[in-house]
C-alpha cells in the first residue's frame, strides 16, 4: 500500500517537472519571436517608461492581444507569450489536482482547489477594482 | 534612449542579475528593479510588473529540476500555498492603492534583509518530532540524501503559515519572490531541513507571483516592451549560473560581494523613497 502511493507520487513529480520546463521553454520561444518583431519596427523610438500610464489599449484585453497575434504586431505576441508564463504555474496547480484525485488523496484535492479558487479571484478582482 | 538601446542595457543587466542572483540564491529581482528604476528611471509599477514575469520564469525554470529529483515538498508546498496566494493577491491590492515612495523605501529594507540571509551559513537540520498538526495536513516527508532517504518532520504548522502570509503579501507588494522570507517560515520556524526548505520555497515562488500578476496584467503594469528583455536575460543568466554552480564549490566570495552591492542598491532606493525621488 505505501510502495504504491510512492509511486503515484513520483510519476505526478515527473509530470510536474516536465509541465514547467515546457511552459517556460514554449512562452520564452513565443516572447523572442515577438520581441525580434518589436524592435524591427519600433526599435528606433524613444521609451518612455518614467511616467506611469499603462500599457497601450490594443494589448489590454483578450481579442485584443489575439487580433495583434494575427496581425504580427510584436507586443501582442510579447504579451501572449507572458501571459503564456503566468499561466504555467497554474497549469501545474491543476495537474497536481488530478494527481491527488488519482491517488484519492481528497484533503489534498481541496487544498489545491482552493489555491485555484484564491489565484481564479485575484484574476477576477484584479479587473473590477 | 531609444526602445533599442534601452533593450540591450536591460538584457544585459538581467543577465547579470539573474547569474548572480541564482549563484546566491537571491532571486533575479532583487537586482532588476533598482537597475530600471534608479539607472534608467523606470516607473517603479513597469518595474514590479517585470520583475514580477521574470520570477515566474526562474522559478519554474529551476522547480522542474527540483521536482523530479524528489527533494521538494509538493503537500508541504500546496498547503503553504494558500497562505502565499492570499498574500499576493492582498499584496498586489495594496500596491495600487500606496505610494510609490513608501513601496521604494520598503523594497530597499527586504533588500538588506534578504542580502543578510544569503549570508547565513546553512546548516542541515533534522528534526524528527512531528506535531498533531502536521500528521493532520500530511506535511512529514522524506528526501534523497547522500547517505540515502531521510524522514523529517513539521512542527509549528501556525506560525510558519503566518509567516508565509507575510511573504506573499511582500511578493505582491514588491515584485520579488521572498524567497528569504519563504525559508525562514520553513527552515527556521517550522524546522524542515534546508535544502527541502529552499527547493519547496522555489516550487511555490512561482504562485505565490502568479497570484499578484493577474491583477497587475490587468492593471497594465506588465509591459511587453520591458518585460521582454527582463524575462530573456534573467533566464539565461540563471541557466548560466547553474551551470556555473554545479562546477564550483565554495560560492561564499560571491555573496559577499553581492551583499555590499545589494546593501548600496537597497540605501539608494531608500533615501530616493524618503526624498519622493521614486
Amino acid at each position: 500500500m505505501a510502495s504504491k502511493k510512492t509511486a503515484t507520487d513520483v510519476d505526478i513529480q515527473h509530470i510536474i517537472g516536465w509541465i514547467l520546463r515546457v511552459g517556460v521553454i514554449s512562452s520564452m520561444l513565443v516572447v523572442f519571436i515577438g520581441g525580434c518583431l518589436y524592435l524591427y519596427r519600433h526599435g528606433h523610438e524613444q521609451v518612455h517608461y518614467t511616467d506611469f500610464v499603462g500599457v497601450p489599449g490594443f494589448i489590454h484585453s483578450a481579442s485584443g492581444i489575439i487580433n495583434g497575434i494575427f496581425t504580427w504586431r510584436g507586443r501582442a505576441i510579447i504579451q501572449a507569450g507572458i501571459i503564456l508564463l503566468i499561466a504555467t504555474p497554474v497549469i501545474r496547480i491543476i495537474f497536481s489536482a488530478v494527481g491527488f484525485v488519482l491517488e484519492k488523496d481528497w484533503l489534498y484535492t481541496g487544498i489545491t482547489m482552493l489555491v485555484l479558487t484564491i489565484i481564479l479571484l485575484s484574476a477576477l478582482t484584479g479587473n473590477a477594482g | 534612449m531609444t526602445v533599442f538601446v534601452l533593450t540591450l542595457i536591460v538584457l544585459a543587466g538581467s543577465y547579470v542579475a539573474g547569474l548572480v542572483g541564482s549563484l546566491t540564491g537571491l532571486g533575479g529581482g532583487v537586482v532588476i528593479i533598482p537597475l530600471l528604476t534608479l539607472l534608467l528611471n523606470v516607473n517603479i509599477h513597469y518595474a514590479i510588473g517585470a520583475s514580477l514575469v521574470s520570477v515566474i520564469a526562474t522559478s519554474s525554470g529551476s522547480a522542474a529540476a527540483y521536482v523530479k529529483e524528489g527533494i521538494t515538498n509538493i503537500r508541504l508546498g500546496m498547503f503553504l500555498e494558500i497562505a502565499t496566494t492570499i498574500g499576493a493577491m492582498a499584496g498586489a491590492m495594496l500596491a495600487l492603492h500606496i505610494q510609490t515612495s513608501v513601496i521604494a523605501v520598503a523594497f530597499g529594507v527586504i533588500l538588506i534583509f534578504s542580502a543578510f540571509m544569503s549570508l547565513r551559513k546553512k546548516k542541515e537540520q533534522i528534526n524528527t518530532h512531528k506535531s498533531e498538526w502536521a500528521e493532520k495536513f500530511k506535511l512529514n516527508s522524506q528526501y534523497p540524501t547522500a547517505q540515502g532517504k531521510v524522514e523529517y518532520g513539521v512542527v509549528n504548522v501556525g506560525g510558519g503559515f503566518a509567516m508565509m502570509a507575510f511573504a506573499g503579501v511582500i511578493s505582491g507588494l514588491l515584485g520579488i519572490g521572498s524567497g528569504a522570507l519563504k525559508v525562514i517560515a520553513m527552515d527556521g520556524i517550522m524546522r524542515i531541513p534546508f535544502k527541502v526548505s529552499t527547493t519547496t520555497s522555489n516550487f511555490m515562488i512561482g504562485v505565490t507571483a502568479a497570484a499578484s500578476a493577474v491583477v497587475y496584467l490587468q492593471r497594465g503594469y506588465i509591459d511587453p516592451g520591458l518585460s521582454m528583455p527582463v524575462v530573456l536575460g534573467v533566464l539565461l543568466g540563471a541557466l548560466t549560473g547553474s551551470k556555473i554552480l554545479v562546477h564550483s564549490q565554495s560560492s561564499q566570495w560571491v555573496r559577499w560581494v553581492f551583499a555590499v552591492i545589494v546593501t548600496f542598491l537597497a540605501s539608494q532606493m531608500i533615501y530616493n523613497g524618503i526624498n519622493h525621488k521614486i
